[in-house]
């Protein structure tokens, strides 16, 4: 099931300027596993893009080959195998499941650099990269509880990891500064990528109530079915306004691109070295699409917001933050939760009427 | 509109794709067959029904595009394991594996492009009625087609002749060729049929159930209709209430996650497949008489003159 694509763009370019005579040898070959098809329109979509960007940025300087659809698990350990193998230099895996299999690999090839999205597990030749999608969803909380009616946000989530339920807890406290009554109603769809069962969790959620439709799936069905019910969704990932022209109000973008120019220059340069980056609107890793379907008060105000998260001046997460059950949540980072404590997160906030399955 | 029939109309909706494809299988299965392949017909008939759909503006040709597709997959599969009687176990899994390829191909420039939705029935008076009226007069041509196709094909095993021969190939395909039947060629037309509802099936998803298409989007469906036909008991009637249940048992999980109740979604994701097993294992422990299974289901037959 998995395809092999090399990308051929690079060798386009390549072939464009052969007069300068740039030969494969001198090429860096840079390798990317993604975990769906680069035609998601969400997750992986994002990350080919920065790929793209990495092509247009470099040219015939660089070499790209992609491997899509690798699930996590064995197969993923092979398919880095293979790109370490075929003299990929730098190699980005976007994927949390490929955490191991990417430092197993590293441990084996100490002259190949990795660069692992999502992960938290670091080696001497290994990366790690991310971003703070919570602030977007802070502002996506805002949004919601201003243009709810029900006061009942609906949440197709995935899968009860720290990163989804970061998500629904900046959420909630986003809108808790407009309606501190405000509901949401969450529904695991337990997949990260199925078109109809996303469908089907957001029909349930607007059958049930809810009146804007909120995702931590990858595929644009949960804005399909918004907007084919008329409702309002935000987007997830990408831009997915195509989907729901009058329902989108806004959607987190992941925007891989500088970040992945940034690092292969580095690896050209010869200064690449091992660190985390967590990066969010500041760093513009996390862009935040146009603000529409929305009167003018509350995109000004999503703006501000938006621009006091960049500055610095307004953290998702600023304490006090309450759990479930109404106690403080102790306060790492001084005025604000601690990155280890939003990346390990596993509570919901108060406010949130549901449990964490499983828990 | 009411919760109740808010989610009957997504019972149907989810129901309907596996019923066609189920219902092509078990028309397989019965001659003798066994196609692995339907996840891989249902997605390229999804890639090709969406392709034309979007070239076209109309859901029908879309729909006859997806029943091609799947149609000439299945030719492949036939001229394998007929023509060459190569394993159809074997050829039925590479046919997936080559679906899912094919289907990425054919659909990579329609990625990111959207269609109207199937347009759905509505009789002035009927599709107005509390409660039935929006199941019964109100839904899109699909899921009426879908149930219009169990009954035809259960009155074809069961009432005609062709029928009858038919399962005779599928329970003794040395018996039905010794009384002078066309063994192959009569498995050649119900693997086309097959192809053809899987093609069709999968063709439902970017026509009706989300209109975009998107590589993957049957997301294993084609399995779990090739589990449905063990589940009938290679029955028609009992395919639609197994379809049916199954898609229930789906939304339900949904809904009550949203009613949060306390049962860890996990095993609520899990519950269809749980209930499948369980209803298997009652079936086969009631079962009095002998087995339903097609006698010479998944075995090649070589004409010996």
């Amino acid at each position: 099931m998995r395809k092999i694509l090399i990308a051929t763009t690079a060798a386009m370019l390549a072939a464009g300027v052969s007069l300068v005579g740039a030969s494969a040898a001198e090429k860096l070959k840079v390798g990317f596993i993604y975990i769906g098809p680069i035609g998601d329109l969400g997750w992986t979509y994002q990350h080919d893009l920065g790929r793209l960007a990495v092509v247009k940025e470099f040219g015939d300087k660089v070499e790209t080959t992609y491997l899509e659809n690798v699930s996590e698990g064995p197969d993923s350990e092979r398919s880095i195998e293979q790109l370490a193998r075929a003299g990929n230099k730098l190699i980005f895996t976007t994927s949390f499941g490929y955490m191991d299999p990417t430092l197993k690999v590293a441990k084996k090839y100490p002259n190949v650099h990795f660069e692992h999205a999502t992960g938290y597990k670091r080696d001497k030749n290994v990366s790690t990269y991310s971003g703070r999608f919570y602030e977007g969803r802070y502002i996506q909380g805002i949004i919601a509880a201003k243009m709810s009616k029900a006061g009942v946000l609906g949440y197709v989530a995935s899968f009860p990891i720290p990163e989804v339920i970061s998500g629904i807890n900046a959420t909630m406290l986003g809108a808790q500064t407009i309606n501190p009554n405000i509901k949401v109603k969450i529904i695991w769809a337990n997949t990260w990528f199925d078109p109809g069962k996303e469908a089907d969790a957001a029909k349930a959620l607007l059958d049930q109530g809810a009146d804007i439709i909120m995702q931590h799936t990858d595929s644009p069905a949960p804005m399909q079915i918004a907007s084919e019910r008329g409702k309002l969704a935000f987007g997830q990932d990408s831009e997915m306004i195509k989907f729901g022209p009058k329902s989108q109000l806004t959607s987190i973008i992941d925007n891989w691109g500088p970040y992945y120019i940034e690092r292969v220059r580095a690896e050209l340069e010869g200064t690449w070295k091992s660190e985390d980056f967590w990066g969010g609107l500041k760093t513009k890793m996390v862009v935040m699409a146009p603000y529409t379907n929305m009167p003018d008060d509350v995109k000004k105000l999503a703006m501000e917001t938006e621009a006091a998260i960049t500055e610095g001046k307004l953290h998702a997460f600023k304490c006090p933050v309450f759990a479930q059950d109404g106690k403080e949540v102790e306060c790492k980072g001084g005025t604000h939760l601690d990155d280890g404590q939003i990346l390990g997160m596993n509570f919901y906030v108060k406010g949130v009427d549901d449990k964490i399955p499983g828990k | 509109m009411g919760l109740l029939e808010a989610i009957s109309l997504a019972v149907l909706a989810a129901s309907t794709p596996l019923l066609i494809a189920a219902t092509g299988e078990l028309v397989a299965e019965r001659a003798g067959v066994l196609n692995l392949g339907v996840e891989g017909m249902m997605i390229v008939g999804a890639a090709c029904g969406f392709g034309g759909a979007w070239l076209t503006g109309s859901t029908m040709i879309g729909a006859l595009c997806g029943i091609a597709a799947g149609t000439l997959l299945s030719l492949i599969f036939a001229m394998m394991t007929l023509g060459l009687a190569v394993n159809q176990v074997a050829t039925g899994l590479a046919l997936t594996i080559l679906g899912v390829g094919l289907s990425g191909l054919i659909g990579a420039r329609f990625v990111g492009e959207r269609i109207a939705t199937a347009p759905h029935l509505h009789i002035p008076g009927l599709t107005d009625i509390p409660l039935v009226g929006r199941i019964l007069f109100g839904e899109d041509a699909f899921v009426y087609f879908s149930l219009a196709l169990v009954v035809g094909v259960w009155w074809f095993l069961y009432r005609t002749r062709a029928g009858l021969v038919l399962r005779a190939v599928g329970d003794n395909h040395a018996s039905a060729h010794a009384l002078g039947h066309p063994v192959l060629r009569i498995r050649l037309f119900a693997v086309m049929f097959g192809g053809a509802c899987a093609g069709l099936a999968g063709a439902y998803l970017p026509l009706a159930y989300t209109p975009f298409f998107i590589p993957g989007m049957t997301a294993g469906r084609g399995w779990i209709a090739l589990a449905l036909v063990v589940f009938a008991s290679w029955r028609p009637v009992r395919l639609v209430i197994g379809a049916y249940l199954f898609g229930a048992v789906t939304i339900l999980q949904l809904h009550a996650q949203g009613w949060g109740v306390g049962i860890p979604s996990q095993f609520m994701s899990a519950l269809p497949y749980l209930a499948t097993i369980i209803v298997l294992v009652l079936i086969s422990r009631a079962r009095t008489g002998g087995s339903t299974t097609p006698a010479a289901l998944g075995t090649v037959f070589v004409p010996d003159r």
